[in-house]
């Protein structure tokens, strides 16, 4: 809770908009709070975030029942036609959290430093099979204690060959390592599709 | 009872029993987790509280909008036209917010349903209804695609009527999961009674047409329905 999901998806937003046809999925717990926050900082038009409820359960959402995160992506396809990358912001996520792949080609989750320097060393499905491994807040690092070194360590250890970006998204362009995975993981679907 | 001969008719041998297991099974992905069958409005208004109170609440519904459900389910399995069963469940449905609800998780049911038993009539409706058929008359489609019989469909949608509200509010208020449980296995002997009366209403509707399926409801389901739309902070879509 908390690492910085919803600031990745309007960091996100921010940097690729002019360049690719974009839209939001929000799961949200008991409120739709992530997607208002997307609508009131306009990182995109309206007509492209939609939020789904999860009756409670906001894993079962994107992983055991995909249903109402499929609808609500075949719904934005039609709304604002043909969309180069939607983003699907799960909600309340722990280290359990897994996207399923009938729902999305690739999954990037976010932990942050302050939320203790262990949690790679510890694992779990998210952080060892994650397509990207996001660990934010790094301007909080000094104040919290956390050792970048030893979380970059653990999570090559935890991931092998899979990436691990470091971000702070209150520094300008701060998104920018994300952007940049993004990019080239667009590439390489465009050149040869999934 | 199973009507053998009709699915016989359409070359597919008679369903066995398991297929029903596979489509009643609260883990089939079809949308139902995020709904709470009205659950989270009684618990809000202390209609639901505990076990017994939870008992009342899912025999209620069981006996009003589950028998209607049935109906329309076991119809639709039964071979009648399920745009017709789509009319007559919109009209058996007064309030809009119901109305949406069904829709919505009639549309999720269908991409559960063509994907777990293929079907051209299974395309069609898909095809005729791009926002979604009613969920019973979906569901009543989907049993007759998996060669399941009326009655099947009817104790499909019956269940679904009380397995609901009893999951939910197992979430909303902290019940002891084996209470809740309890409570569906009290409600089994109904639920036998109400899969019956609606697959029977659906064999008088081959010949006398929807206006022979059930038409009970439940007003405070429907008033209820309506407010909880308008919640802007709930656990549950409906
Ligand atoms: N200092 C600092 N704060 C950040 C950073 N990224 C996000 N935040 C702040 O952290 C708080 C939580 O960020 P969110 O993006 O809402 O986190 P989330 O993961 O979406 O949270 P939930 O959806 O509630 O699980 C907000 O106040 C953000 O402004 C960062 O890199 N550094
Ligand atoms: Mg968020």
């Amino acid at each position: 809770m908390g690492s910085g999901k919803t600031a990745t998806v309007a960091a996100l937003c921010r940097a690729l908009r002019d360049q690719l046809s974009l839209a939001v999925v929000t799961n949200d717990i008991y409120t739709r709070e992530d997607a208002e926050f997307l609508l009131r900082n306009a990182v995109l038009p309206p007509e492209r975030i939609t939020a789904v409820e999860t009756g409670a359960c906001p894993h079962t959402a994107i992983r055991d029942d995909i249903s109402a995160n499929l609808e609500a992506v075949e719904e934005l396809e039609e709304a604002v036609g043909p969309l180069d990358l939607i983003l699907v912001e799960s909600g309340g996520d722990n280290l359990t959290a897994t996207f399923s792949k009938g729902l999305v080609d690739a999954q990037v989750f976010v932990i942050d430093v302050a939320g203790g320097d262990d949690i790679p060393r510890k694992g779990g499905p998210g952080v060892t099979t994650a397509d990207l491994l996001v660990v934010n807040k790094t301007d909080l690092a000094p104040y919290v204690g956390s050792d970048l070194a030893r979380m970059a360590r653990d999570a090559e250890a935890q991931r092998g060959e899979l990436p691990v970006a470091f971000t702070s998204l209150v520094a300008e362009d701060g998104v920018r390592p994300i952007a940049d995975w993004v990019r080239a993981r667009l590439a390489a679907w465009t050149a040869a599709p999934a | 009872m199973r009507w053998g001969p009709r699915n016989g008719a359409r070359g597919r041998s008679p369903g066995g029993v398991a297929a029903l297991l596979v489509l009643a099974d609260g883990r089939f992905p079809a949308g139902g987790h995020a709904h709470s069958g009205g659950a989270e409005a009684a618990v809000a208004a202390g209609r639901i509280h505990d076990a017994a109170s939870l008992e009342a609440f899912c025999r209620g519904r069981l006996h009003t909008a589950g028998l209607t459900a049935a109906g329309l389910a076991a119809a639709a399995a039964a071979g009648l036209d399920p745009l017709a069963l789509d009319d007559a469940a919109d009209a058996r449905t007064p309030s809009p917010a119901l109305r949406g609800t069904a829709r919505r998780l009639g549309r999720q049911l269908m991409r559960a349903a063509r994907a777990t038993w293929p079907s051209p009539e299974l395309d069609a409706l898909a095809a005729a209804r791009p926002r979604g058929a009613h969920q019973p008359v979906v569901l009543g489609l989907t049993a007759r695609a998996a060669a399941l019989g009326p009655p099947d469909a009817a104790y499909a949608a019956g269940y679904e009527a009380v397995s609901g509200p009893a999951t939910a509010a197992v979430r909303l208020l902290s019940l002891d999961p084996f209470d809740a449980t309890a409570v569906l296995a009290r409600l089994a002997p109904e639920l036998d009674q109400v899969a019956a009366r609606a697959a029977d209403a659906a064999r008088r509707a081959l010949d006398e047409g929807p206006g022979a399926l059930p038409a009970a409801s439940a007003p405070l389901l429907d008033i209820a329905a309506e407010q909880h739309a308008t919640w802007s902070v709930r656990l549950f879509a409906s």
